[in-house]
């Protein structure tokens, strides 16, 4: 109870402000339709009537939450206007970069500690691709990728996989050198060579610094394929919801599209939290 | 010139060995015109204060630096074979469990690593377990355990596979003086049982003592052998022998020994 109280000031801060903009930036639309009709309107009526525009500049929160409602709850999940069909169609592809851009992460961080040419020169790339703005490049991936034959689900997931696998590179090559001298000593008075060291002692002794980046990358992956949807004008995923708001002016469609996304990376994140806390606890790091 | 009986015994044989680490600064002597020989099942302690070379020759021994100059063996091997061949077992100042292995795992994982069947590893974890009093303590987490107790894992960890020889570097350093002595006791005790030659580094005169058959007293700048003092105390050793009058003789001596690899500094 006591650790709700501040959360929820905070929600009730922004639910406030939210509210404020919304009368502030929705009333220009009202006092312009009242001047064409010629008549006065109170300040009272203005405040009521920005509550429920159709195409809101800044809907407001309720509209949202019934935007959401209705996407969530209102049809059959199948349908085109379902946002649990189009979050499904963002999910996949965000599973499958996360996958592919994990992987590789932890490859390439491997690479990097136990060789050093690719201690060199693997790192100012991987820094040099997450520079260049994810916009640019999506829709190269997706026309090149195209022309080879390769549609649907795995150009999105390459661009996922893109943004996700730099916080896996960063935070497993923080871990797999995080053993000290004496660890290290330690393994050479045994006589041991670079396989039992990796498996006995880096690779366990990265597992919280993993779970660090991958709570990052699995957010990243998300965005990366909501992005991944923008350019192929797609019919289907959150990325396409956001689109088609856009064309059509539906506010409250981009918003409830916003929020469903929100939503999914913070139930990715709490995931991977639960199997943080269980791992770590079995393999006794966790007091 | 040593006879034949003498070298069949001699475990750890250096000649003017020396260790010479290239830094910024210019060279840094770690050690000089070192030679000592330590025959099976002694207790040797190295003591001297900071920089005197008693860390880096005990990590020349387990073929963890290597000397420049001289010649270093082990078991009349070099220490890099002598390592390949198991031939010691080493504690370093701090416990360094693996916090994510169980006391049992952490006392197994040497034996993972040099391949011993799983039903060995459990009976060689019990036996040792049991040899540093820590019976029953296997399958807790490191963080369960004192410092204390996590210092007599790692010795059992050492313990675990059937090395004859024992380095250790300032294990009970970082303990309380309470904990300590009875380490200490308990030290001797195990070396009575097992007959492990032990080489042993330390800052302390009264540590020093106590355990060691042979106690080498070394100076800095650059790190060498003042004295090598052979202990006449006997081997079984109650905490009050330090009250003793032949205990206070070799301390004293000990500490002359420090005072003189000191005195061209004043």
């Amino acid at each position: 109870m006591r650790a709700l109280l501040p959360v929820l000031t905070v929600l009730a801060a922004i639910v406030a402000l939210w509210y404020a903009g919304a009368v502030w930036m929705n009333s220009q639309w009202s006092y312009d339709q009242a001047a064409r009709a010629g008549v006065e309107v109170s300040l009272t009526e203005v405040v009521a009537e920005t509550m429920h525009q159709d195409r809101p500049v800044l809907p407001a929160p309720h509209q949202v939450l019934a935007g959401l409602w209705e996407g969530l709850f209102g049809q059959k999940i199948t349908s085109k206007r379902s946002l649990v069909y189009h979050g499904w169609v963002t999910l996949e592809a965000t599973l499958l970069g996360f996958v592919i851009g994990t992987g590789l992460g932890i490859l390439l961080a491997v690479g990097i500690v136990h060789n050093r040419a690719m201690d060199l020169s693997v790192m100012p790339w991987a820094i040099a691709s997450q520079t260049i703005p994810i916009l640019a490049i999506a829709p190269m991936v997706i026309v090149v990728l195209a022309s080879l034959g390769v549609t649907g689900l795995l150009p999105k997931s390459i661009i996922s996989a893109y943004l996700s696998f730099f916080p896996v590179v960063v935070g497993m090559v923080k871990g797999l050198r995080s053993p000290d001298a004496m660890q290290l000593d330690l393994m050479r008075t045994y006589g041991a060579g670079a396989w039992p060291v990796f498996w006995k002692l880096r690779l366990p002794a990265s597992m919280p610094f993993l779970f660090a980046s991958l709570k990052v990358s699995a957010a990243a992956s998300l965005v990366g394929a909501i992005v991944g949807e923008l350019p192929a004008g797609a019919v289907a995923g959150l990325g396409a919801r956001l689109l088609s708001g856009s064309y059509y002016g539906q506010t409250v469609q981009i918003w409830a599209a916003l929020l469903a996304a929100a939503m999914l990376a913070a139930a990715l994140v709490i995931a991977i939290g639960a199997i943080e806390r269980v791992t770590l606890r079995r393999m006794g790091m966790a007091r | 010139m040593k006879d034949t009986a003498a070298s069949a015994t001699t475990v750890i044989d250096a000649r003017g060995v020396g260790l010479t680490f290239e830094t910024g600064d210019g060279p840094v002597h770690a050690l000089k015109g070192v030679d000592l020989t330590i025959s099976r099942g002694e207790f040797v302690s190295f003591i001297g204060p900071s920089g005197c070379g008693k860390t880096t020759f005990l990590r020349a021994v387990a073929a963890l630096e290597h000397p420049t100059e001289g010649t270093l063996s082990v078991n009349g091997m070099s220490p890099d074979a002598a390592r390949q061949a198991r031939a010691y077992g080493y504690v370093f100042q701090a416990a360094g469990l693996y916090p994510w292995r169980t006391i049992a795992g952490n006392v197994k994982l040497p034996l993972e690593i040099m391949g011993y069947s799983h039903a060995e590893q459990d009976a060689r974890v019990e036996k040792v377990l049991s040899l540093v009093d820590l019976d029953g303590f296997g399958k807790k987490f490191p963080w369960q355990l004192s410092g204390g107790m996590q210092q007599r894992a790692s010795i059992a960890r050492a313990l675990a596979f059937d090395a004859d020889i024992l380095l250790m570097d300032e294990p009970f350093g970082a303990l309380d003086e309470i904990v300590r002595d009875r380490l200490n006791e308990e030290l001797l005790k195990l070396w009575a049982r097992t007959g492990k030659t032990t080489l042993f580094v330390t800052h302390s005169i009264p540590e020093a003592v106590y355990l060691s058959t042979k106690i080498v007293v070394m100076s800095p700048r650059p790190g060498r052998i003042t004295d090598v003092i052979e202990s006449a105390l006997p081997r079984e050793r109650p905490l009050d022998i330090r009250d003793s009058k032949a205990f206070i003789d070799i301390a004293h001596r000990v500490r002359e020994g420090l005072r003189a690899g000191h005195s061209h500094e004043e």
